[in-house]
């Protein structure tokens, strides 16, 4: 566990008053505070630590402990007693922030530093800092998927904090894309309403399909046979394979569109997008005489 | 009309530490809707994650009009960041795994 220099993350020196520490905290948290910054995860972890900074520094009591022990804090008496009272809080402390069954999920919980509460002890979060909202707080989660789960409407039974919360994702539903489950978020305090949980779907890019929107888009190897006399081929659908006819003739890089043979449109039902299908035609090798015999006649013919 | 999903705007300020005068400058730069019942001002629920988000502005000493440049400002930024994500949806089709 490190020291954390609190001043220097406000940038201030250790004279600074009341007033200065104040000030160096409005001045980052206007740049920091994610309220300013959306879905910047990066700028909500420094806002964390000036929010711990400001904790500490703003507090007469805490700033004077803080000064006492400085970087020597792990002789101090404090450290000592924290040490021996850790297990019982350890035990108390578990279960704030973070999803069960969601990849990488967080939750909005503040928790500050191992630093802090070797030192002061407990969340922290609770007293002072920032204020919590008379709604609710808004969580946000990720969960993954792959392009086969979104092809039809499915139900999912989701853990968050504990609780189980069933959702509907909706088929064709994009990589990035958010669904906003209403009242799933922190309670709100004085009877004011809960907030929201926001979940973010990962999908992963596709092995076998490109994908853009409801469309699909994939390339596919065409002997060269087929590809001049023409012929049936076995197409790979998300649904299965299926069978297509091959023009005679056909030029190498032709696009074909199997219609309605792409993703579910979101939110519309019965309604699907084409799959794109590109020819890559394969010129044979290693021709035996005879084969090669058999062009040169082609190709005076 | 039902007041369930209304919050009082007095017992809002209290909560909040806000003077009543900001929310009503707010509402003049039309960036809140407060409704009157009975000669009571309430604040829809709905507007409630807007308010509480111009609220924590505020408390870093940025005023209304400042508010209002943010908020506008703040639309377009998740605006841009949807389409982000499409273009970066969009680049997969041109990518080689």
């Amino acid at each position: 566990m490190a020291f954390i220099d609190y001043y220097k993350i406000l940038g201030i020196d250790k004279t600074a008053t009341d007033k200065d520490i104040k000030n160096a905290y409005r001045k980052q948290a206007r740049k920091y505070h994610p309220d300013l910054n959306p879905n910047n995860a990066e700028a909500n972890k420094k806002f964390q630590e000036i929010n711990e900074a400001n904790e500490v520094l703003s507090d007469a009591e805490k700033r004077k402990k803080y000064d006492k022990y400085g970087e020597n804090w792990q002789h101090g008496e404090a450290y000592e007693q924290q040490t021996r009272q850790q297990q019982s809080r350890r035990s108390s402390n578990s279960g704030s922030g973070g999803f069960e069954g969601f990849g990488g999920g967080f939750g909005g919980g503040e928790d500050f530093s191992d630093f802090f509460q070797s030192m002061f002890g407990g969340a922290g979060s609770a007293g002072g800092g920032r204020r919590t909202g008379y709604r609710g707080q808004d969580l946000n989660a990720e969960y993954q998927l792959n392009l086969q789960d979104t092809l039809q409407t499915h139900k999912q039974t989701l853990t968050v904090n504990g609780k189980n919360i069933r959702i509907t994702i909706p088929a064709g539903i994009e990589n990035g894309q958010t669904i906003k489950i209403a009242g799933h978020g922190g309670a709100g305090v004085n009877g004011g309403p809960a907030g929201d949980l926001f979940i973010k779907f990962n999908i992963p890019a596709d092995a076998r399909f490109k994908r853009d929107g409801a469309n699909l888009y994939n390339t596919i190897k065409l002997d060269l046979y087929t590809a001049v006399l023409g012929g049936d081929l076995m197409v790979e659908t998300p649904t299965g394979k299926v069978k297509v006819k091959v023009k005679p003739e056909t030029q190498n890089g032709t696009k074909v569109k199997l219609k309605g043979k792409g993703m579910p449109v979101y939110k519309k039902e019965n309604e699907y997008g084409d799959l794109f299908i590109t020819y890559d035609i394969q010129i044979p090798v290693n021709l035996t005489d005879k084969q090669k015999q058999l062009f040169e006649e082609l190709s005076k013919s | 009309m039902k007041t369930e999903h209304l919050v009082a705007v007095s017992e809002f300020c209290v909560y909040h530490n806000v003077d009543n005068t900001f929310i009503h400058s707010l509402q003049q730069a039309g960036l809140v809707s407060i409704t009157m019942v009975k000669e009571d001002n309430f604040i829809p629920e709905t507007e409630l994650k807007k308010l509480e988000k111009m609220i924590s502005l505020h408390q870093l000493d940025i005023n209304v009009a400042g508010i209002e440049a943010i908020t506008h400002l703040l639309e377009r930024v998740e605006q841009m960041q949807q389409r982000l994500i499409g273009m970066h949806n969009k680049l997969r089709l041109y990518e080689e795994e």
